[in-house]
């Protein structure tokens, strides 16, 4: 256990209800402000928070709403965030978060409805307008120069210069240096954000929030694209920041992460709050209620698994990556017909360069691997396809369909040339549509049709037309890659009962996730990667999570 | 002492130019004189336009109209400065007509989001429909536009002779140009906005840039040294105006913008590359090399062929060919050039 930061590769295990670290900020003392309506009245100091913790209201929106077109985005919401507080807003994709905060951040303008800051409630007419009453804001997508460094990035917008014309460089690297001191955060100021891995540029998004004094901070899904490991970290950012006095609004539709760090949540749902609690007062069911709007089973049951034959085999497979470095090294597993196997693992460990060379694309330098009696090393996306294998992939918007398309087009995107799907080179456009209906139906796909663009639809609807195109054809070998990132609770457990389904009826199923819950609740048998090769392999029943984080981090 | 480290190789290659160029000059000093001055001369509407190119794709707008700007610029000058017998009148109409047109490009694209390509060769097909059609035969301008040499400078052997005498002030003003825009781009807050918001402009949008004001401004200030350019082919590198005389210099910049990396001194280098090639290639035609006489024999026939004048004349297009191809894939525009920014649609 050499790197401190490894030490949290097992997420959930120590997620505590509130925040620590400030007496002032714990839960059950909030409430009791919360719900104080006196609270408001009181300047911070009088209320004694000290240095203005958890207080005053600093945003307080009211009976918002905003339609773009037919569409209700937010219908009548009204919310309040306190100074010093971490307030969570969950809710399926599509339920209207991004749009609100999008509001509070000037980016979009309400129809109706006010938005408050620290009192003040004209409009906010810009991003300018808003940074400029202390909100900052961290996008799903980072708003980075790609090409610039970091302290290029920081200052702009906020430029200092050298005799009013010439930029203060030097001022900008102080300035990210004293910044990523004091909140613990650190960067290089003179590396372009492009040579950045992901978790480092999401620091210097807050980094480049916290430059301009901020009250009120926002982080639109903040987590979506990050390891384990840098969620922890990012929590644990989060309460010192909460702790000292900045207020944080906190995107997700993780509910570990909500029971984590937030005080309060807001749950909507088709464009409204359908709820709100505070966070020790419930829990993760209680959650996942509220936002899907009926029960959700959280934890799959499954029977045991009857493995046979063995389906998938992999041997000492060698496969490099796109800056041609070794990504897998020497990765063996089997998979057998009527089990789930796990490939659990931090992301960058060669779990995206096995899965596109299993599924014909990416070349394999060396080793075998062989479905039944094909040789897959030299097969190609078509050829694996037709030898059954199913491909959920990562990344369903660039491999897993094609935007502008229609979801019925999207449905038979790899058989639309075979009957009977086409006849003599003439597509059967009633029985693409037809197939279209039934799946749409079966895997409650939530479009206005069949004919809708894919692209328009919600990240889990997305989702779900890609699983049902890969699971409809009753594959062999059944390959999900992080399945469920990026989709809401109600798709989670829909895509979980699938692929649990799919394995009853025989198929062998490889999961790849960094998500170690999926993992759990769903594999079983889990093989743990690092550094490109399994490293361990249990069974699915009695795998510890310590045990598999400490694996996964290399220390084995 | 960084700096030095990370432009080794630019500064070597500097170095070694710059050497050859003095080693030509003193070696063959009946003919190099002469070429280098007909090099900067070709160079010089070059680097004023490739800066046009510049200031719009690092701000993410295309500018392929920049040989429509010039023309109507070199229209408007000349004509202006003919009737109204001030040069001064003409130069400004020039500007002003390359400002206007910068406007045109800048308001259809940004303000309205028209495809970036298509409003540019709008530009040109309208530039060359109302020059040709207005055009009229047997104008002359009041007098030349004076020189400018600069003292001190213009002593230099060989750098002074070609860049510091015997030329106007729009010559001197494309180095500053140059060098300002350099300037401009990577050491003030100006600079540093427009690059962000030709990369990645809801970047720049959410750190609080007004993303479509500073395209406005930027592609349709651009304009005016486009105007500028346009004025120097029609007043002072010839005193006439004829039909579609830009001659695809509009799309040359371009050419030379991506070859100098989106950077205006190296545009401005490459620039002065390209008028180089064009003044051998002109010399050779002149040295009259080749065969004399009817060529014989397969050997002699091909190098005739090679050498005839048509063919030299196609040199520095060539080069130009060959060095996109080397540039391809070495240098990289600007991330967010040709499309248009929606907000709130990151």
């Amino acid at each position: 256990m050499s790197d401190p930061t490894r030490h949290e590769g097992t997420p959930e295990s120590e997620g505590t209800p509130h925040p620590a670290g400030h007496g002032d900020t714990g839960a059950d003392h909030l409430e009791r402000v919360a719900t104080t309506d006196a609270a408001r009245e009181l300047p911070p100091e009088q209320a004694g928070f000290g240095e203005g913790v958890i207080g005053e209201v600093l945003l307080d929106i009211q009976h918002l709403s905003k339609s773009f077109g037919p569409v209700h985005a937010n219908r009548d919401i009204t919310i309040n965030v306190r100074r010093g507080e971490i307030v969570a807003l969950l809710g399926e994709n599509g339920a209207g978060k991004s749009t609100l905060v999008n509001q509070i951040f000037g980016l979009i303008t309400p129809d109706t409805g006010t938005v408050s800051v620290k009192g003040d409630s004209t409009p906010i007419k810009d991003p300018k307008d808003a940074i400029h009453r202390g909100i900052g804001m961290v996008h799903q997508h980072f708003q980075l120069v790609p090409v610039m460094t970091v302290a290029e990035n920081l200052m702009l917008g906020h430029e200092t210069t050298k005799g009013g014309i010439v930029l203060d460089i030097e001022g900008a690297r102080t300035m990210v240096r004293e910044l990523s001191q004091r909140h613990g955060l650190a960067v290089d100021p003179d590396v372009e954000v492009d040579d950045l891995p992901v978790g480092t540029q999401q620091r210097v998004e807050i980094l480049k929030a916290l430059s301009r004094r901020v009250d009120l901070l926002i982080l639109d899904e903040p987590t979506a694209v990050l390891t384990p490991q840098e969620t922890d970290e990012l929590l644990g950012v989060m309460k010192e920041l909460a702790a000292s006095g900045t207020s944080i609004v906190f995107i997700t539709h993780k509910l570990r992460e909500v029971l984590a760090v937030s005080d309060r949540v807001y749950v909507l749902r088709q464009g409204a709050v359908v709820g709100e609690v505070a966070t020790k007062d419930t829990d993760a069911t209680g959650l996942a209620t509220m936002m899907v709007g009926r029960e959700v089973v959280l934890s799959i049951e499954k029977d045991a698994a009857t493995p046979k034959e063995t389906v998938l085999s992999i041997h000492d497979l060698m496969v490099k990556d796109d800056r041609d470095l070794t990504a897998v090294d020497g990765f063996s597993l089997e998979v057998r017909a009527g089990e789930i196997v796990g490939v659990a693992g931090v992301e960058g460990n060669g779990q995206r360069e096995l899965v596109e060379a299993l599924a014909g694309m990416r070349k394999v330098a060396s080793g075998q691997m062989t479905l039944g009696e094909l040789d897959l090393t030299r097969a190609n996306p078509h050829e694996t396809h037709h030898a059954g294998v199913g491909h959920i992939p990562e990344d369903r918007e660039k491999h897993g369909l094609v935007s502008a398309y229609s979801i019925a087009d999207n449905l038979v995107l790899n058989e639309f040339d075979q009957a009977p799907y086409a006849k003599s080179g003439v597509r059967q456009f009633s029985v693409v549509r037809e197939n279209a209906e039934n799946l749409r139906e079966e895997f409650d796909i939530r479009s206005s049709g069949v004919m809708q663009t894919a692209g328009s639809l919600s990240g889990g609807n997305k989702q779900k037309v890609v699983v049902a195109r890969e699971m409809s054809f009753e594959p062999k070998l059944l390959m999900a890659a992080q399945p469920t990132r990026g989709v809401d609770v109600g798709s989670i457990e829909f895509i979980h009962r699938r692929i649990v389904e799919a394995r009853d009826k025989g198929a062998a199923v490889l999961l790849v996730s960094a998500e170690l819950d999926e993992i759990l609740s769903l594999s079983d048998r889990i093989a743990v990667v690092h550094g490109g090769k399994v490293v361990a392999e249990m069974d699915g029943k009695d795998a510890d999570r310590t045990e598999i984080g400490r694996l996964m981090a290399g220390d084995h | 002492m960084t700096w030095v480290t990370k432009n080794r190789t630019t500064l070597v290659i500097l170095a070694a130019v710059v050497v050859a160029a003095y080693v030509f000059y003193y070696a063959a000093n009946d003919i190099a004189p002469s070429m280098f001055v007909a090099a900067w001369g070709y160079a010089i509407p070059l680097v004023l336009a490739s800066l046009v190119g510049v200031i719009g794709e690092r701000s993410g707008v295309v500018n392929i109209g920049i040989e429509g700007q010039m023309l109507i610029a070199a229209f408007a000058g000349f004509f202006a400065a003919a009737y109204s017998g001030s040069l001064l009148v003409g130069v400004l109409s020039g500007v002003g007509s390359g400002l206007i047109a910068g406007g045109f490009l800048a308001w259809t694209t940004v303000r309205w989001r028209m495809d970036q390509i298509i409003a540019g060769v709008v530009l040109n097909i309208v530039a060359t429909g109302i020059t040709s059609f207005y055009y009229t035969p047997g104008q002359i301008l009041p007098s030349l536009i004076p020189n400018l040499d600069i003292p001190l400078l213009q002593d230099i052997p060989l750098v002074g002779e070609v860049f510091f005498s015997g030329r106007s002030w729009i010559a001197s003003f494309a180095i500053v140009a140059a060098v300002g825009v350099h300037l401009l781009l990577f050491h003030t807050r100006w600079g540093l906005r427009t690059r962000a918001v030709g990369e990645y402009p809801s970047a720049a949008d959410t750190a609080g840039v007004n993303v479509e004001r500073l395209r406005l401004v930027n592609v349709t200030l651009a304009g005016s040294l486009a105007g500028l350019a346009g004025v120097y082919l029609s007043m002072d590198a010839s005193s006439t105006f004829e039909r579609g005389m830009t001659a695809g210099r509009g799309f040359l910049a371009l050419a030379i913008m991506i070859m100098g990396a989106w950077r205006p001194l190296r545009a401005f280098a490459m620039a002065l590359f390209f008028g180089f090639v064009n003044a051998v290639a002109s010399q050779l035609q002149q040295s009259g090399l080749g065969v004399s006489g009817e060529p014989s024999g397969f050997l002699e026939w091909t190098l005739a062929a090679i050498t005839s004048p048509q063919i030299l004349a196609t040199l520095p297009y060539v080069a130009v060919l060959v060095l996109l191809g080397l540039a391809a894939g070495r240098v990289r525009p600007p991330g967010a050039v040709g499309q248009p920014y929606v907000k709130g649609d990151q």
